[in-house]
C-alpha cells in the first residue's frame, strides 16, 4: 500500500514519517531529496515509491549538503521541494543552508530534520532546532500525527509567503510512531520547471539567486522572520489545554506535548496545570506566550536536550514589565534533564517535585521485586551483528591480524552497523567513532604521527555508502600527505543500517531507474592509493592479505571487503548452506578450543547446548552463510550447499 | 474495553517482526474506530537488541507513544525473557502476559557468561509480578504450520483470544490481505485461529 492509496478524507493509521510524506504530496511537492538516516529515512522512501505515479523527482543524494542543493534547484525552478535528513545531517548541510536562507527561495521549500533525542539510533544527540535560530529560519514542530500531515502542508504555504526555507522538525517518537491521521486530497500539478534569472540583482523572483549584497539580503531575511512571528501569534497549531488561571503552566512542543498531557492525566492535575503546546517554535510567538505566562504562577518548560523554548521565553520575559515575577522551572533548576529523551514519567517526576505531590505508579515493593527479578531472570541482551553479517567475519579477521601482530594497532570508525565493532560483537576492535567518514580523517592524522615516533598501526573502516558520503576528501588528504595508514571499506552493497537505500555505487536510484554505479576500487586507484580487494567470508585469504598489507605496506593502503549484507534483498531468506555440528567432533568445553565458536565468535545462529555440552546450530536463526565452518579448529561445523530448485 | 486507554506492549528481539505485529494489531483496532498510538523503538533493532512497541488504545484521544511506568494492561512477548524485562518496567499486579516459549539467546548466554532461565523459572518470576500468564509454543506451532515466521500471527491470535480488546478475525483478514497474496492468506488465517484457540476459554 502506498501513500497515494489512502482515500481522500479517510482516517488511517499512519507512521509519522508516512504522514509527512503524504502531506508533502498533498501540498504538491515535486522534488524531494535526502540522505538516509534513522529516524528520517521512511519519508524519502515513501515518496520514492510513488514518484512515477505522482510526477515527482526523488533522490537519495550522496550526502545531506548535496541533497539540500538538489532540492533547492527544484524551488528555484518553480517547483515545491523538500529535503529530509536526520539531526546530524543538518550539520553537514548547514553551510549551504546558511547561504540559502540569505538568498531566499522561490517555490515552497521545506527542510525536514528528524532529531533523535536519547540517540536511540544515533551516535549523538544533536539538535536541529538551534540551527533554525542560528541561521534565522522559521521552525515549526508537529505535536501529533495529524499535525505531521497538516503542518507540512502549511509549511509550503508559509515558505512561499516569505520566499524562504521553512524547517519542520520531527523526532524519533513521532517519525517512528503511528497514529490515526485523516488524509486530505491529492492535487494535480504538472508545472514545467523554469529557472528565471534575467531580472535585476535584487529581484527575488526573476533575478539571479545570490546572497549579495549581504547586508541587504540579511536584513530582508530578518524582516521575513518578523513577518513570520506575527503569523505564528495566531497559528492554530499553538494550542492550550487546561484551566484559565493554572497554578502551573507547562510550555512544550513536539512529542513532549504528548508526554506532558499524559503526565497531567496520570496525576489528575487537569484543574491545576495547563499545557501550552507550541507548534510554531521559532521565532517564538511572544505575545501568545506572554498571555499564558501572565495567567500562571509557575512555569515548567518540557523539552528535550538543551533549553530552547526556555531560553527564548526568558529572553522575551526580560521585557515583560507588566507580567510580574514568575517562578521558572526547566533545565536550569534541573527539573528536566538536559540529556536523553523525555517520557511521561520524567514529566510526572518534575510535576510531583514542583507541586509537592506523592505519586507511585506501583507499590514500592513491586518495583523492587521487579528490578531484582528482571536483573537476575532476564539476561541482558547486548546488540550484535545479524546472523550471517559480513561485519562479524571482517572484524574477526582484523582483530586476529592486529592481535597476531602485537604492536597495539587499532581501528578508527564512524557510523553504520559496523559501529558496534566497539562491542564484543566486533571483538572490541573499534577504538574511535565520530561523524560520517571521520575514521579515515583521524587515521590519516595518526598515520602522520609516525614521523613523531608513533609505533602503532592505524586502520580506518567505513561502509560503502559512507565512502561516497564523506570518505573521498579524507582519502585525497591521506594520499596527498602520504599518511602511513590503511582504509578498509566494508562494501556490503547498500546502505544496510537504514534499510538498503541506494547510493552512488548502486545501479538503481531511489525511484528504481538505472543509474551509473561508481566503482569504489577505481576511485581509490584514481586518487592514488594502493588498492586491494577481498571477500571477508574467505577468512584465510582475507587475513593473509591484511597481515601483509599492515605489516609490509607503506603509505595509504585500501582494502575493499566485498560481501553483501545478510539482510540484503538478494540474500534475505535464501540460505546458501545448511549448517550442522558434528557432535562427535565438537570438542566443547573439555579441551583445546574452549568453545571457541560460541564464546569468542558468537554468531547468534550458533548456540551452546548445555545438556549435551556441544555447540549446535539454531536453524531458525542461522542464515547459512557458512563462515563459522572456517573458524572451528576441530572442523566440527559442517556445511552443505543448498541446491537451487 | 475494560480501561481507557487500554495499554498493550508487544516485545521481542530485533529481527522477530515486532514492528509488523504491532502494526497489524494497531490497524485492526483502528478499524474498530479506536484512536491508536503505536510507539516503537527500532534502528538498532535489526541487530538483536530488545525491542518493544507500545500500543495505546482509546475511544477518547491520542495518547503518548511512550507509556508511563506501571500502566501496561497486556504484554505480548515474542521472546520469553522479554516479557519479564517489560513487566518489571511497565507492568503491575493486574497485567496479563502472553509469552512465546521459544528463546532467542542473548550473546551473553551464547558465550556462556549469562544463564538463560528455564520456562519454569521464568514462570515463577512472572508470577511474582502478575497474575495471568499464558505460555504459547508459537514458534513450534509455526514450524509445524510450515514457517517460523507465522509465530507472530499465532501470538496475535492469542491476544485476540483473551477478548479484552475487540480484535476481530474479520479485521485481521482485512488487514493481512492488503499486504499478503491470496495464496498466503489461508495459512495466516489458520495461524490466527490456532493462536486464538490457545487463550480463549
Ligand atoms: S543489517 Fe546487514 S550490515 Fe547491518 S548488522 Fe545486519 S547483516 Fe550486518
Ligand atoms: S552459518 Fe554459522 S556464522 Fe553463518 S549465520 Fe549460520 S551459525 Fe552464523
Amino acid at each position: 500500500m502506498s501513500i497515494l492509496d489512502y482515500k481522500d478524507g479517510s482516517v488511517n493509521l499512519l507512521m509519522g514519517n508516512e504522514a509527512i510524506a503524504r502531506g508533502a504530496v498533498e501540498a504538491g511537492v515535486r522534488v524531494a531529496a535526502g540522505y538516509p538516516g534513522t529516524p528520517s529515512s521512511e519519508i524519502i522512501e515513501n515518496l520514492a515509491a510513488v514518484a512515477g505515479k505522482a510526477g515527482l523527482y526523488v533522490e537519495w543524494s550522496v550526502n545531506e549538503k548535496v541533497s539540500l542543493e538538489v532540492a533547492a534547484a527544484g524551488s528555484f525552478a518553480g517547483l515545491r521541494s523538500m529535503c529530509v535528513m536526520k539531526q546530524n545531517g543538518v550539520n553537514v548541510a548547514s553551510d549551504f543552508l546558511l547561504h540559502l536562507g540569505l538568498s531566499g527561495t522561490r517555490a515552497g521549500m521545506v527542510l525536514v530534520p528528524c532529531d533523535d533525542p536519547g540517540a536511540i539510533s544515533s551516535v549523538n544527540e544533536g539538535e536541529s532546532r538551534h540551527f533554525a535560530r542560528l541561521l534565522e529560519l522559521p521552525l515549526i514542530e508537529p505535536g501529533n500525527f495529524q499535525e505531521a500531515i497538516d503542518m507540512i502542508k502549511w509549511a509550503f504555504e508559509l515558505s512561499e509567503k516569505i520566499r524562504n526555507v521553512v524547517v519542520v522538525r520531527s523526532v524519533t517518537r513521532l517519525s517512528h510512531a503511528s497514529g490515526n491521521v485523516k488524509v486530505g486530497t491529492l492535487p494535480k500539478n504538472n508545472d514545467t520547471p523554469v529557472f528565471k534569472y534575467d531580472g535585476n540583482l535584487l529581484d527575488a523572483l526573476n533575478g539571479p539567486v545570490i546572497t549579495a549584497p549581504v547586508p541587504f539580503k540579511h536584513r530582508q531575511q530578518q524582516e521575513k522572520l518578523k513577518a513570520v512571528a506575527e503569523i505564528f501569534e495566531t497559528s492554530e497549531f499553538n494550542t492550550y489545554t487546561g484551566p484559565e488561571n493554572p497554578e502551573l503552566l507547562i510550555i512544550t512542543s513536539s512529542a513532549c506535548s504528548l508526554y506532558s498531557l499524559e503526565a497531567v492525566n496520570v496525576l489528575e492535575l487537569d484543574k491545576r496545570v495547563g499545557v501550552l503546546k507550541l507548534g510554531t517554535t521559532y521565532p517564538l510567538p511572544e505575545k501568545l506566550v506572554k498571555k499564558h505566562v501572565a495567567s500562571a504562577k509557575k512555569i515548567l518548560f518540557v523539552e528535550e536536550v538543551q533549553p530552547f523554548l526556555e531560553d527564548l521565553t526568558k529572553i522575551a520575559a526580560a521585557a515583560w514589565e507588566d507580567v510580574g515575577v514568575k517562578k521558572y522551572h526547566g533545565k536550569y533548576d534541573a527539573s528536566i534533564p538536559t540529556v536523553n529523551e523525555l517520557n511521561p514519567d520524567i514529566v510526572i517526576a518534575a510535576l510531583t517535585k514542583i507541586l509537592g505531590i506523592d505519586y507511585r505508579p506501583v507499590p514500592e515493593d513491586y518495583e523492587k521485586k521487579g528490578t531484582i527479578l528482571s536483573f537476575t531472570g532476564a539476561p541482558n541482551r547486548e546488540v550484535t551483528f545479524c546472523p550471517g553479517c559480513p561485519h562479524r567475519a571482517s572484524f574477526w579477521s582484523i582483530h586476529n591480524v592486529l592481535t597476531l601482530q602485537g604492536k597495539g594497532g587499532f581501528v578508527c570508525g564512524d557510523i553504520g552497523c559496523y559501529t558496534i565493532g566497539i562491542l564484543g560483537a566486533g571483538f572490541n576492535t573499534l577504538k574511535t567513532t565520530h561523524s560520517m567518514g571521520s575514521g579515515l580523517g583521524i587515521a590519516s592524522g595518526f598515520g602522520k604521527l609516525r614521523g613523531l615516533g608513533m609505533k602503532q598501526d592505524a586502520v580506518a573502516v567505513c561502509g560503502d555508502s559512507t565512502f561516497f558520503h564523506s570518505i573521498i576528501p579524507a582519502l585525497v588528504n591521506a594520499v596527498h600527505v602520504k599518511s602511513d595508514m590503511m582504509l578498509i571499506v566494508f562494501d556490503n552493497k547498500g546502505t544496510a543500517m537504514t534499510g538498503f537505500q541506494p547510493h552512488p555505487g548502486t545501479e538503481t536510484d531511489a525511484m528504481g531507474a538505472k543509474v551509473n554505479a561508481l566503482n569504489i576500487e577505481s576511485i581509490c586507484r584514481a586518487i592514488g592509493a594502493d588498492v586491494h580487494v577481498s571477500d571477508p567470508f574467505d577468512i584465510t585469504g582475507t587475513q593473509d592479505k591484511l597481515f601483509d598489507l599492515i605489516e609490509n605496506g607503506k603509505g595509504p593502503r585500501v582494502l575493499i571487503m566485498q560481501q553483501s549484507c545478510a539482510l540484503s534483498p538478494e540474500k534475505k531468506g535464501k540460505n546458501k548452506y545448511v549448517m550442522n555440528v558434528d557432535e562427535s567432533l565438537c570438542r566443547g568445553e573439555n579441551c583445546g578450543c574452549d568453545r571457541f565458536c560460541t564464546k569468542i565468535f558468537r554468531c547468534p545462529g550458533l548456540v551452546w547446548n548445555r545438556d549435551k555440552s556441544v555447540s549446535m546450530i539454531d536453524s531458525v536463526i542461522c542464515t547459512g552463510c557458512g563462515v563459522c565452518k572456517n573458524i572451528c579448529p576441530a572442523g566440527a561445523i559442517k556445511s552443505e550447499e543448498v541446491k537451487a530448485c | 474495553m475494560l480501561k481507557d486507554p487500554y495499554n498493550i506492549i508487544i516485545t521481542g528481539v530485533g529481527g522477530q517482526g515486532n514492528v509488523m505485529a504491532a502494526r497489524i494489531v494497531g490497524n485492526m483496532l483502528a478499524l474498530q474506530g479506536f484512536y491508536v498510538t503505536i510507539g516503537e523503538t527500532f534502528g538498532a533493532s535489526q541487530r538483536g537488541g530488545s525491542v518493544m512497541s507500545h500500543l495505546r488504545v482509546s475511544k477518547k484521544t491520542v495518547w503518548s507513544p511512550q507509556m508511563p511506568k506501571g500502566k501496561a494492561d497486556l504484554i505480548v512477548a515474542l521472546e520469553p525473557i522479554e516479557s519479564l524485562r517489560v513487566l518489571a518496567q511497565y507492568g503491575n499486579s493486574e497485567t496479563a502476559v502472553i509469552s512465546n516459549t521459544r528463546p532467542v539467546y542473548p550473546v551473553g548466554v551464547i558465550c556462556g557468561d549469562l544463564k538463560y532461565p528455564t520456562m519454569d523459572e521464568l514462570n515463577a518470576s512472572l508470577l511474582q509480578l502478575c497474575s495471568k500468564i499464558y505460555f504459547i509454543d508459537a514458534t513450534e506451532k509455526a514450524i509445524q504450520l510450515g514457517n517460523p515466521i507465522l509465530s507472530n500471527v499465532i501470538m496475535i491470535g492469542a491476544a485476540a483470544g483473551l477478548n479484552v480488546v475487540p480484535m476481530e478475525e474479520s479485521d485481521f483478514e482485512k488487514i493481512m490481505s492488503v499486504s499478503l497474496p491470496p495464496e498466503k492468506m489461508k495459512i495466516n488465517m489458520e495461524g490466527f485461529k490456532l493462536g486464538k484457540s490457545m487463550t480463549s476459554s
